[in-house]
This record gives structure tokens, C-alpha cells and sequence, in this order.
């Protein structure tokens, strides 16, 4: 019997706390050979693609610029077009919002991207809305939760009616008859909906994957249902058996309303992972990651989000502090907001109590993110189970280094991956809906 | 010795001529392709050209002042410019790369971390070349705004020249505001923002990451950009500009400012008009150019199978690239400083250029015999300003 295929991705880790910018080892985070290393580390492993993430304001802490993570980075599209010119096969994908674009230039975007890539991108719709990111922008922060799913769904829409206006063949060149395009060929747009009124004709022919792979990431119901019934990939946190069993289940089982199969929408969650030789090494390893990622700075700094004070007084290595959080004072903006603060603080409370932990090894537990730990064939094996157990499709893996940090996985896991018969030794196809099993 | 030209090719489709995609040397179904550009711009680096342009529009190409038109006989349809310059930067070293991009429906934000993006990519030979757009056939492209229909705006008082129209004023006014937002946000990073710090755990300065705090009519932006200072700090803004209200557009906003004379003595006329406005932009004058042994027997069979002669808002040349040679050093001495040359046909032109241009040019001390220069500020004899902020402290 057949055993499901895995797919992998590589992140490319933009603002963060998750990249170990200390190290020695970490290197630049925008020079586009940082870009061009990882993009090209994935492709040697065959992963399906590259991501880039996306965020339109720096983070603010208590009215000040966040000044503890990584930060900076360039503009996602145009990065992908010049990575499609140092890979080949590598899809490439990008998280763009649909509050602050529009639907005619982003669908111009994304399909000159296709064309240039030979049919490898993908988009990620992403739907923020709040209006601190609203100040960089024409449009504002004007939209409310219902609405940006709406919004992001018209979008898609009437991003395919562009993309499918043109004939496959609507360019023929035909230098002797003086026809270049084909009559008929270049249909006309008139779209009329709640958020958008666009009419005319699009101006690049059909691009090679006809449609770029669309990603969905965001977690809420309205967010599970716009994926069902549009998405090509979820993005998802939900990385562990038990919850990425449940959060697949429910996501599959909303296809079917949409008249699709569960094979049409893969899931994949964006995952760490430490290596060593020995099991043990793996776990000094990765418990040495997650210190250094929550530094005494960056603890404070994330207990003030819940606390909504200013707790710069508190000893990172001591207690969590007796004060109680400040409820109607929000400290954060631009990260996606924690909500109910108030029951956060209570489960800290009762965690670090029970566990007796000082403030860092608190943040150090409550933030960490799925990790696979263990020797290269432990985390090959991990990988494997959760995708025949139905917990995942496949894995976006988040390196802690930049531009190095997928090396070691490339060079060890993924060969280990294809023994097991469950990683493609090469690619089969050209472009990413071809890698993804969804042409 | 003459002072050095500066030289540049526009790119778009198969060159200027409406018909030179069914020239035997063309490729029109590569169009479409990254190869076709690959060698483009390979061919213009070889040539040892200060910089490409490529065109750009956010509707499709079109004879009418204002609505699409239905030929089939003609190029139509063109990639993003930004994206497509992005994808030929890592396979060219030297050369500057100006891509167009419009800024009456775009997010200026967006636009600006693009352009510094293909900055950081390049290693600092990004441009920018800002457009406005008049057409209401575009404005339908985005539905948000009411437009009058350009025909109606060309009958107005007032004539060709729209530079008192009060439409067109607000889309300069609005470009305007666009460019300055880029400005702000490019220097909104100070150079050395970065720090990693490890023992107080800072990754960036905050003093030097800045809110550009921009407030005017048309949109408002807070910044800081998402994107650290790039390469050249500030990329080169480069516009195209046949009238009062663009030259003082140019003059107030852009670094290069392309013209379009068709005599010296207008070249003479148009630097003065120019030069009263800005000491500094940097003057290049546009030319359409067929060229060769046969070029005025080209451009005719061209015009012949498009059934029209060749209209264009620059001047037309045709001619032997030694007779082109003495053009331009002609206009040089009425104070143009450098050339956009718009291929009639590619590749053959830009083979002219590229071989026969500047050869004849090197031959009277006039053009490069190699890159002087790392970024396209540098080509441009343009120094790296430091950030505004960081000047201001
Ligand atoms: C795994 C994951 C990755 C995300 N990445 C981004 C991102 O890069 N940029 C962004 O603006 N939002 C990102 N988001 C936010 C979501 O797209 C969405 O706007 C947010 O989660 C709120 O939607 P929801 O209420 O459906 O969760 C991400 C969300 C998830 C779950």
C-alpha cells in the first residue's frame, strides 16, 4: 500500500523572536543572499516551496518601536520574482492582505509572478484589519471582522475572473497574418460586489498555473471556511497529533459543501525543529534555542502584552508578579491580539504556580510552538507519523537560523524522508500545484 | 574631450514601433517570457548602459486617448514592471534597472518597500520611474474613483498641455505626495538601525527607526517602513515629462528627468525651462531610433504594415549610429546630459546601441569603456545622501 506524501516548505523567518539573531552564526536577514541560500538549501531538499510572511507596520510595545525581535524585511512579491531567478523548480509564496490591495494590481502581481516563476507561485491571503497597520495605508483599518473574510473572498473571486479572461491561447505571434493576440481570445471583467466594482480587461495573458496556489492562513471560523471553500493549502499552528487530528478533520470536513475533495486542500503547520546526534543532544539543543529565544527582555516584554503594564521592574528569573493585569490598557500593537487577557493571566498563574516556574521559563513554555526534537531519524519518523495519522498534510518548517538553518534538515532528514518512501527523491513535476498533488 | 553621456534604453515589448513584434528578428511569443528579458537586459549591461527603463501601465496598451482599443494586430498586455525588473536584477551586475510604476491607484506604501526591495536585491542599481495615470479606462480597473474621460480634459482650454487642468493637477499633486512618501520612508531606517545588541537584547536602535508622520490630501501614511535603508539610501526617481506641470513635478521629486526635444534649439529651450526650476535633475532627452544601413527602409516597411505612420511624443531617428552620435553630442551642447534611446525594434536597435552607439561614442571619448561604478547613484555621478533623520539629530 501506498503511504501519503509528505510536503515540506521553508519559511524564511521575518520578524521574529524565533531566529537566534546572536549567533554567531546568524546572518543577514535582508541581504537577498540570505534569500537565495535558504530558497536554494529548500530546493536541493525538493521541498514543495518557499514562504515569506508579511506584516505592514512595526510592532509597537507600549507606544515605543519593538526593539527586541528581528525586524525588517522587503517586499514579499518582489523578492519571490528575483528568488525565480536563482531556483527552478522551488514554488514561491507570498502572504499579501486583502484590506490593503487591490484586486486588480494584486491579481497583475501574483500572475506576472507565475509567469516569470514558470508557473511556482502562490499567494497567502492574509486578512489583518486592525487600523494601526490601516495608518501605512490609503484605505485605513475601516473593516471589521466579518467584513475582511468578505472582503478576502470577493477578492479571490474576482482574482480568478481576471486571471481566466484571457484564452490559454490568446497570444499567437502570427507575424506573417499580423495577428498577435487572437480575436475573441481577451475577455472583458464587470464585477460588481459589496466591496469591489471593476470592469475592463486584464492585461497579462493566462499564466502558466492558470491560477496561483492560494494559502489560507488564520484560524477562526470564518477563517475555516474561507479556506474550504477557496484555499489550495492552509497555513495552521495546529502542529501537534492530537490538535492537528482535530483542526484536520474539521477543516476536511467543510470541503464537501464546496463540492471538493479532501485531497483539494492540504494542511500544513508551521513547525520547528532541533536536531542532535544523540536524543539528548537534540533536547540541549532545543531547550538552548528556546532560552535564547525568549532572552530576559523578550519575557518581560511578552508578559506586558497579557499584563497590558509596564513591567520592567519584574525580575525575568523570579516570580510572576503579584500585580494584577490592567484589563482596559492594551500595551501591544501589530501582533494578532490575545484574547481575553484576563483568563491568560488566571492559566499562567495556575501553571507557573504548579510547575513552580520563574517568569522566562513561563514565557519559554507557553509560547513554544510545535517542535520535532530528536536525532534526524526521530524527527524523520515524527514527520511521517503525523502525516499518516491525518494530523497534517505536510509541514512549513520555521528554521531558528538565517540563512543557514535548514541545511542540517536538508542534509539529514530529508534523505531519511525518502528512504521511508514518503518524500519525493526528485521533482516530478514543474510547477507547485504540480508538486502539491493538485494538478 | 567631451564630458561623458550618459545612456539608457526604454524597454517595452518588441520595441517602439507598433509593428515590431512582426519584424523576422523578433520574438513574439517569448514576450511573455523571463528569457526574452533575461537577454534584454544582458544585452544593455554588455553595452555597458547606465540603465533600463521598462514600461508600465495598470490597463492595457491602446491607441484611443481613452478606452481600450480591440486591435489584435498590435503588442498588448504587459507584465509588473517592479516584479519583472525584480527578476532580471539577479541576472545582471552593473546595470541600473527603472521600472514604472503608476502612483494615482496604488498604496504608496507598497510601492516604496518594492522599490527599496529591488534596491536591496540589486545592490543599489534599483529605480523608479512614477506615472500618473489621466485614463478613466483604469480608474474602471479599481472603481474607486470618478474620472472625466481624457478627451473631454484634451478639449479644455488650454489645449495638449494639461498643466492647468485642474484634474491633472491633483494626479501630480497626488504623485507628488507619492514620491515624497517613498523619500520619507527610504530614510525612515537610518543606516545603521541595526545594532544586535546582546546584552541589553536589541536587535534594532529605536532611536534610529522613525515615524515619518505624513499627513496631505490625498492619504495619510505613519510609517516607519518595514524595510531597512537600502543600498543607494535613496533609489533614483526618474519621470518623463513634456510640459510645465511635470517638469515642476520632475524638478521637485525625481533625480533624472527624461524630456522629449526634437531640435536642439528645443533641447536649449526645454534645459532652461528645466534648469530654472532645479540646478540639480539630472536632464536626459528621449529619442525613438531606428537604426542601421537600412533604417529609414525599416522604419517604412514598419509603418506600412501597421497602416500608419509612426506617432510618437519624441522625436523619431533614423539613421547610421555614427550620424546618431553626432545628434547626441549635439544635444549635449544645448545641456542634455544623457539619452533614453526607445529601440524601434528589438533586438535589432538595441544591437545597434549596444555595439555600434557606443563604440562610435568611446571612439570620441564620449561613453564608458567600463562600469565606474557599483550602484546606479554612482553611475549617475548622484552621491548617497545620508537619512534625513540622522542628519537631523
Ligand atoms: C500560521 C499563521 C500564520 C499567519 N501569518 C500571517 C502573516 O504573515 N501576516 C499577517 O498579516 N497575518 C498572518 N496571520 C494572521 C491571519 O491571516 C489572520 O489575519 C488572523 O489570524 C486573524 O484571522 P482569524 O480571526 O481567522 O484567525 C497568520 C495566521 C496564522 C494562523
Amino acid at each position: 500500500m501506498s503511504r501519503r506524501q509528505v510536503h515540506l516548505a521553508a519559511h524564511f523567518p521575518g520578524v521574529n523572536n524565533t531566529t537566534v539573531w546572536a549567533d554567531p552564526r546568524s546572518g543577514s536577514q535582508i541581504d537577498f543572499a540570505s534569500f537565495t541560500h535558504l530558497a536554494r538549501t529548500a530546493e536541493r531538499g525538493k521541498f514543495d516551496f518557499f514562504f515569506l510572511a508579511e506584516g505592514l507596520r512595526l510592532r509597537e510595545l507600549k507606544g515605543r518601536i519593538h526593539d527586541l525581535d528581528v525586524v525588517g524585511r522587503p517586499e514579499s512579491l518582489t523578492v519571490l520574482s528575483a528568488l525565480a531567478a536563482v531556483t527552478h523548480r522551488l514554488g514561491l509564496a507570498g502572504t499579501v492582505n486583502t484590506t490593503f490591495n487591490e484586486p486588480y494590481e494584486l491579481a497583475r502581481r501574483l500572475s506576472t509572478l507565475d509567469h516569470l516563476s514558470g508557473g511556482r507561485a502562490a499567494w497567502n491571503v492574509v486578512t489583518t484589519s486592525d487600523a494601526f497597520t490601516g495608518e501605512n495605508f490609503r484605505r485605513g483599518g475601516f473593516l471589521d471582522r466579518a467584513d475582511r473574510y468578505e472582503r478576502a473572498a470577493e477578492f479571490v473571486r474576482l482574482s480568478r475572473e481576471l486571471w481566466d479572461s484571457w484564452q490559454p491561447d490568446a497570444v499567437l505571434g502570427d507575424q506573417a497574418a499580423g495577428h498577435f493576440l487572437n480575436e475573441d481570445a481577451i475577455g472583458t471583467v464587470g464585477h460588481r460586489g459589496a466591496h469591489f466594482t471593476v470592469e475592463g480587461r486584464f492585461t497579462l495573458p493566462r499564466s502558466p498555473q492558470g491560477h496561483p496556489i492560494i494559502i489560507q492562513a488564520g484560524d477562526s471560523a470564518e477563517g475555516r471556511e474561507f479556506a474550504a471553500a477557496t484555499a489550495d493549502v492552509i497555513f495552521t499552528g495546529h502542529g501537534s497529533l492530537e490538535d492537528g487530528k482535530r483542526f484536520y478533520a474539521d477543516v476536511k470536513s467543510r470541503l464537501a459543501r464546496y463540492g471538493r475533495e479532501p485531497h483539494q486542500l492540504k494542511i500544513m503547520p508551521g513547525v520547528t525543529f532541533a536536531l542532535g546526534d544523540t536524543e539528548e543532544e537534540a533536547a540541549e539543543n532545543a531547550a538552548d534555542i528556546r532560552r535564547r529565544q525568549v532572552g530576559p527582555q523578550t519575557a518581560i516584554a511578552f508578559l506586558e502584552q497579557v499584563w497590558g503594564r509596564d513591567l520592567s521592574a519584574c525580575d525575568p528569573d523570579g516570580p510572576l508578579p503579584e500585580i494584577e493585569p490592567d484589563l482596559t490598557a492594551g500595551v501591544s500593537q501589530g501582533r494578532v491580539a490575545i484574547k481575553d487577557r484576563a483568563a491568560v493571566a488566571a492559566k499562567w498563574r495556575a501553571l507557573a504556580a504548579e510547575k513552580g516556574l520563574t517568569i522566562r521559563e513561563l514565557v519559554i513554555e507557553v509560547t513554544g510552538r510545535q517542535t520535532f526534537v530528536g536525532t534526524p531519524r526521530t524527527v524523520a519518523r515524527l514527520i511521517d507519523e503525523h502525516v499518516q495519522a491525518g494530523a497534517a498534510d505536510g509541514f512549513i518548517l520555521v528554521p531558528h537560523l538565517t540563512p543557514g538553518g535548514l541545511d542540517e534538515f536538508v542534509d539529514r532528514v530529508v534523505p531519511l524522508l525518502q528512504e521511508r518512501g514518503v518524500f519525493r527523491t526528485d521533482y516530478t513535476g514543474t510547477t507547485l500545484r504540480e508538486h502539491l498533488e493538485l494538478a | 574631450m567631451s564630458s561623458p553621456l550618459h545612456l539608457a534604453v526604454a524597454l517595452d515589448g518588441a520595441g517602439w514601433h507598433p509593428a515590431a513584434w512582426r519584424e523576422p528578428s523578433a520574438a513574439p511569443r517569448a514576450l511573455f517570457s523571463a528569457r526574452y528579458w533575461a537577454g534584454l537586459v544582458t544585452e544593455a549591461e554588455r553595452g555597458l548602459l547606465d540603465f533600463v527603463t521598462i514600461e508600465d501601465a495598470l490597463g492595457l496598451q491602446s491607441t484611443l486617448p481613452d478606452a481600450p482599443d480591440e486591435r489584435t494586430d498590435q503588442v498588448r498586455g504587459r507584465f509588473d514592471a517592479v516584479l519583472l525588473a525584480a527578476r532580471l536584477a539577479p541576472l545582471t551586475h552593473r546595470i541600473g534597472l527603472v521600472p514604472t510604476a503608476t502612483t494615482t491607484h496604488t498604496e504608496p506604501f507598497h510601492v516604496a518597500i518594492g522599490i527599496a526591495a529591488l534596491d536591496h536585491i540589486s545592490g543599489g542599481r534599483a529605480g523608479w520611474r512614477p506615472q500618473v495615470s489621466a485614463r478613466g479606462f483604469e480608474a474602471r480597473h479599481f472603481g474607486r474613483r470618478d474620472v472625466p474621460p481624457l478627451d473631454q480634459v484634451l478639449n479644455r482650454p488650454g489645449g495638449a498641455d494639461l498643466s492647468a487642468d485642474p484634474h491633472v493637477r491633483d494626479l501630480f499633486a497626488e504623485a507628488g505626495d507619492a514620491v515624497r512618501v517613498a523619500r520619507l520612508l527610504w530614510d525612515s531606517w537610518e543606516d545603521d538601525a541595526e545594532i544586535r545588541d546582546v546584552p541589553t537584547g536589541r536587535f534594532v536602535d529605536r532611536d534610529k527607526l522613525h515615524h515619518i508622520d505624513f499627513t496631505g490630501r490625498f492619504f495619510s501614511v505613519k510609517g516607519p517602513s518595514i524595510t531597512p535603508r537600502s543600498p543607494q539610501g535613496q533609489p533614483v526617481v526618474a519621470a518623463l515629462a513634456h510640459a510645465r506641470l511635470p517638469y515642476e513635478f520632475a524638478a521637485a521629486h525625481a533625480d533624472v528627468v527624461f524630456v522629449t526635444p526634437h531640435s536642439a534649439d528645443q533641447a536649449r529651450a526645454i534645459v532652461a525651462e528645466v534648469r530654472e526650476l532645479s540646478a540639480d535633475v539630472r536632464i536626459f532627452a528621449d529619442l525613438v531610433v531606428f537604426l542601421g544601413d537600412d533604417a529609414a527602409g525599416r522604419k517604412a516597411r514598419l509603418d506600412e504594415l501597421d497602416g500608419a505612420e509612426l506617432a510618437s511624443d519624441a522625436a523619431v531617428f533614423t539613421g547610421h549610429v555614427r550620424e546618431l552620435a553626432g545628434l547626441l553630442l549635439e544635444w549635449q551642447r544645448a545641456g542634455i546630459q544623457g539619452f533614453r534611446l526607445r529601440p524601434g525594434a528589438v533586438p535589432y536597435d538595441l544591437w545597434q546601441i549596444t555595439s555600434g552607439l557606443t563604440a562610435e561614442l568611446r571612439g570620441r571619448q564620449a561613453f564608458r569603456s567600463r562600469y565606474e561604478a557599483g550602484t546606479l547613484r554612482g553611475l549617475l555621478g548622484l552621491p548617497r545622501p545620508a537619512s534625513r533623520y540622522a542628519e537631523a539629530r
